[in-house]
Order: structure tokens, then C-alpha cells, then sequence
């Protein structure tokens, strides 16, 4: 038997090879620095994400698969790179005052940030259900040890308990998916299972029915989509603030790059018989979200179950399916990664070390303590409930529109109600940041907001109002990405 | 050559149990060993199809689950032990810090 080595371009996994040795050189590095210096982790970190960044911006506009097929280069997976560096380089920004704060600075920390986020650059680039099998488990075994890293905190450590049993449960599922396509196609290449599907008649095949259900039931469980977000709530209170907002920026992103990618490009000609059940998996997570979120008094459950919500609209561009559906979604997670990034910026802002300042009520009277603050949440709030001058109305009018285009009416009335139900529990926050005087605390000082913390809410505020008054620029270069496939 | 049906069958019959398992039972290792058996019937569904299908994708889709299954389980028990240290219970019902 002869072997041929493959041809392998290195030059294509430039920004996951920089991410990977980042990762690498802080977890050896970080032991020799003194507890003084160990902020240099942090700054490695981010020069880790902008150089990869550089290194994505040279990818634009290629299409080349590598590694026998298993690794594609396109312009979808290139624009799903940006949003996910783009979040890990805010994030970053934010956890390093975070971590200084509560006294948990560790360079794992860091590193773990890398190889999570290296994990969701494999999910956006695989041609291969294995790759994405193990981008995902990369992604999610690093967000496991994340979400537990408040070690002595019992809350973080329930968090990390319960997203890794789930987590772990939902990846059991995947897996047995992956075995039924592989046992039906004969191959676990993306590529191979178009031609099989469209040449064979697959509809009929019931083996590739229950494979591509379980693969809906792994990745429903990544993207928190209703019936599988029941780790959602728990897992986003207890852990760090800093990786909550992780959390619901890049992995779920990713979660969907995956599932866009699978269902959209590979099942596309059994579309029609998948539709339904997506359906109303969309309008039973934008319900249970928004309508379990108004019953919340704890800002980061709130958000959680606002962050089920959005997973509800993102679904609902897959419904449309399509360039525009596509696109549309594209649009939206990148909105949804700035907007939601700064609202928990602004959380952790208002924490204290051991007290996280988390309940609704810590929120009353904000206006007259920090009124750029105040001013800043309300931004952020109106672009998560979808008011004109911002970001998340712009995405929430784009998915509509698509699905509107795709003839599914009735799906975007009920996510229309549904932003109107969600504009209740986001402005009640305003209503009491303006218009209530603070409870009487004891901790009345002046909120100090660190340099980094600043200057990721300049750069969300800006991202969220750029793309809801000139998204153009930025809608095109969705569309842009999307046209390669179609 | 045996068909590979009985295989397949018994790869069935493993997930179920392992699904089963985290659904019913309580104690958090139980549940995390039968998220393994879950993995490990995956791995014989895949051998078995590899065999029936001729080629050997299969056989190395399951070494890479098994790495990962390793992970995870370094992973899962750090987790474990990190919880049992601060509450000393075993009891997923006790972990009610936060409503399930």
C-alpha cells in the first residue's frame, strides 16, 4: 500500500496556528512571572488575537479547502473569524481588571480564552464533521474550566458543574449523529455529503433523518435554543461575568457557524423536509426567552434568558434560509456580539470584589451616580430590544425581512411580538437606572471604571451605533461572505 | 463475516443506557460515567460501520474520541473534585444554588 502525504497549506491556519502558539507560549511562560507581572499574560493574549486578526484579513476573499478537504477556507468562515477575535480581543479587555478585581489573575485564564477561541475558528472553518466535532470539543472543554474559575466561589463551581454534565450530554448526541451520517454516506466529509444526498434521493433515508436530528439536538444545545437551554440560566449567572459574556458572544456565534454550515450547505436539498421542525424550534426559544425573562430579578439571568431569545431570531434566519437568510444572520451575530459584550461590560463596572451587584435593584438610581454609565446601558438595551438608531434594530429588521422574502409570515409575527414583549424586562432596567432613587447601600463611593473597560465601551458603543445608522458597509461584507457559497 | 446489524445494535443499547443514566440517576459520577458510555457506544458504532463499509475513517474518528473523551474526563473530574472540596456532597439535588 503506497501513502501519499497531503498536501497541507500552513498558510491557510496562519491565524489558528498564532492563536494555538499564543495559548501555548502563555501556559509555559506564565509560571516564571512574578505575581506583579502576571498581567503580562493578559497582554500577550491580545497580541495574540490582533495578529491573528492581521493574519485573517490576508484570507479574505480565498477559497481553498486543506488537509484532504477537512479544512475550508472561505469567506464565511473568514467573516465568522472576525467576530469571534473581534469578541475574544473585548473580552480579554475586559477580564483583565475583572480578574485583578476578585484576585483570581492567573495567565491560565488567558490561554484558556485562546484555545476556546482557537476551538471556534475550527467549528467556522470545518469541512468535516470530525473537525467540527473537535473544534467544538476544544471550545467547550476550555469554557468548562472557565466557567468554574472562581474556584472557591460555590456558585461558579455549580456553573461549571452543570454546563460540563450538560455540555458533555449534548456532545454524546452530536456524536451519535456523526456515526449515523458516516454509517449512511460512508464518509464524514461535508463535501461527500451533499453529492450523496443530492444524487441519492436522501430524503427517503431514514438514517440520515435521525442523524441530522441528533446533530440538531448537539448543536441546540451550543446555541441554547429551547428545548436544550435548561444549563443556560444557571451557567450564565454563576459563572465570571467576563465569561458569561463569553460565553453568549463567541460560542454560541460559533454554535451557529456550525449549524449554518451543516444544515444550510449540506442538507440543503432536503430543506424543505427539516424546515418545519427549525420552525418552530425558533418560535418556541423566542417565547420561553422572552416571556421566562420578565419574571427575572438577577441582571445576568435576565440577560441569559434574553440570550435564548436572540437565538430564537438567529434561528429564524435559518428558517429563511438562502444568500439573504444567511447573510442576515451573519449580520445579527456580529451585532450581538458588540451589543451584548457591552451590556456586561457595564455589569462587571458596577461589581464590587466579592459582590457582584448583580440584582436589579443595584441598578436604581445609576443615572444620578454615573450617568455615562447609565447612558451607555441604555444604548446597549435598546439595541438588545431593537429600537431604530441601533445595531440590534438593523439585525432584527434584516432577519425579518428575509424570512418575510422566504414566505414565512407567520413565523416573524410571532417575533415581532416578541420584541415587543422584550422591550418590557430591557426597559424596566432604564426606567430604573432614571427615574428611582438609589436604595440606600452602604458602598456609596464613586464607580471607578478601569482604562480597558473604557475602552471597550467606546469601541461597542461605536460598533452598535455604526451598524444601526450605516450598516451598509458592514451588510455587504456579509453578503459578501455568503456569496462564495451560493 | 458476521453482518455488523448485532453490533450496531449493542452500540443502540449502550447510548440508551448511558442517556438514561444521566437522566435517572443523581450521584454526579454516575451520571459522568454514563456520559462516557454514551461516548463508548459511539466508538462501537463506528467501528462496526467502518468494518461494514470497507473503509477506515471510521477507525480513526473513534481514536480521536476516545483523546477527547480522555479530556473531558480530566476535565469533568478537576470539576468534581474542585465542587466536593467547597460542598461536600456527591448529590446533584444539592447543587441548588441557583434553581436547575
Amino acid at each position: 500500500m503506497d501513502w501519499i502525504i497531503p498536501a497541507v497549506n500552513l498558510k491557510l491556519i496562519l491565524p489558528e496556528i498564532v492563536v494555538c502558539l499564543f495559548a501555548i507560549l502563555i501556559l509555559v511562560t506564565d509560571p516564571f512571572l512574578s505575581k506583579e507581572r502576571k498581567i503580562w499574560s493578559a497582554h500577550l493574549s491580545w497580541i495574540a488575537v490582533v495578529i491573528a486578526f492581521i493574519a485573517n484579513i490576508r484570507l479574505w476573499n480565498l477559497q481553498e479547502a486543506t488537509f484532504t478537504n477537512m479544512f475550508l477556507v472561505d469567506n464565511y468562515a473568514t467573516f465568522f473569524k472576525f467576530i469571534f477575535l473581534a469578541g475574544s480581543f473585548l473580552i480579554i479587555l475586559i477580564s483583565m481588571s475583572y480578574l485583578k478585581r476578585e484576585e483570581i489573575l492567573h495567565g491560565e485564564y488567558f490561554s484558556l480564552i485562546l484555545f476556546s477561541t482557537l476551538g471556534m475558528m475550527l467549528l467556522a472553518s470545518g469541512f468535516d464533521l470530525v473537525v467540527i466535532f473537535l473544534g467544538l470539543e476544544i471550545m467547550s472543554v476550555s469554557l468548562y474550566v472557565l466557567a468554574g474559575f472562581k474556584r472557591s466561589d460555590l456558585a461558579s463551581n455549580e456553573a461549571s458543574l452543570k454546563y460540563f454534565l450538560m455540555g458533555a450530554f449534548a456532545t454524546g448526541f452530536l456524536l451519535y449523529g456523526i456515526v449515523m451520517i458516516y454509517g449512511s454516506v460512508g464518509s464524514t466529509n461535508l463535501g461527500q455529503i451533499i453529492n450523496h444526498i443530492t444524487s441519492n434521493d436522501a430524503g427517503s433515508n431514514l438514517l440520515i433523518w435521525a442523524g441530522a436530528g441528533l446533530l440538531l439536538v448537539g448543536f441546540g444545545f451550543k446555541i441554547a435554543s429551547v428545548p436544550f437551554h435548561m444549563w443556560v440560566p444557571d451557567v450564565y449567572q454563576g459563572a465570571p461575568t467576563p465569561i458569561t459574556a463569553f460565553i453568549s458572544a463567541g460560542p454560541k456565534a460559533a454554535g451557529f457557524a456550525a449549524l449554518l454550515r451543516v444544515f444550510l450547505f449540506s442538507f440543503t436539498t432536503i430543506k424543505m423536509d427539516w424546515t418545519m421542525i427549525v420552525w418552530i424550534m425558533a418560535a418556541l426559544t423566542m417565547s420561553v426567552g422572552n416571556i421566562v425573562a420578565l419574571a427575572q430579578s438577577d441582571i445576568k439571568r435576565m440577560l441569559a434568558y434574553s440570550s435564548i431569545a436572540h437565538a430564537g431570531y438567529v434561528l429564524v434566519a435559518l428558517v429563511a434560509g438562502g444568500e439573504t437568510g444567511v447573510s442576515s444572520a451573519l449580520f445579527y451575530l456580529l451585532a450581538y456580539t458588540f451589543m451584548n459584550i457591552g451590556a456586561f461590560t457595564v455589569v462587571i463596572a458596577l461589581g464590587r470584589k466579592g459582590q457582584d451587584n448583580t440584582k436589579l435593584e443595584d441598578y436604581s438610581g445609576l443615572g444620578s451616580r454615573s450617568p455615562i454609565l447609565a447612558i451607555l446601558m441604555t444604548i446597549f438595551l435598546f439595541s438588545l430590544a431593537g429600537f431604530p438608531p441601533t445595531a440590534g434594530f438593523m439585525a432584527k429588521f434584516y432577519v425579518f425581512g428575509s424570512a418575510v422574502k422566504s414566505g414565512f409570515t407567520g413565523l416573524v409575527i410571532i417575533g415581532v411580538l416578541n420584541s415587543l414583549i422584550s422591550v418590557y424586562y430591557y426597559l424596566r432596567i432604564v426606567v430604573l437606572m432614571f427615574m428611582q432613587a438609589p436604595v440606600t447601600r452602604t458602598d456609596n463611593e464613586r464607580i471607578k471604571v478601569a482604562f480597558c473597560a473604557i475602552l471597550v465601551l467606546i469601541i461597542s458603543t461605536w460598533a452598535v451605533l455604526q451598524m444601526g445608522i450605516f450598516p451598509q458597509s458592514l451588510l455587504s461584507l456579509a453578503q459578501a461572505s455568503v456569496s462564495s457559497i451560493f | 463475516m458476521i453482518s455488523s446489524s448485532p453490533y450496531l445494535i449493542l452500540s443502540a443499547v449502550i447510548f440508551i443506557i448511558g442517556v438514561l443514566g444521566v437522566m435517572v440517576r443523581r450521584n454526579i459520577l454516575v451520571m459522568f460515567m454514563s456520559i462516557e458510555l454514551m461516548l463508548n457506544g459511539v466508538n462501537l458504532a463506528f467501528v462496526a460501520l467502518s468494518r461494514q463499509l470497507g473503509n477506515l475513517d471510521g477507525q480513526v474518528v473513534v481514536f480521536l474520541v476516545m483523546a477527547v473523551a480522555a479530556a473531558e474526563a480530566a476535565v469533568g473530574l478537576a470539576i468534581i473534585i474542585c465542587i466536593y472540596r467547597n460542598k461536600k456532597s456527591m448529590n446533584v439535588d444539592d447543587f441548588n444554588l441557583m434553581k436547575w
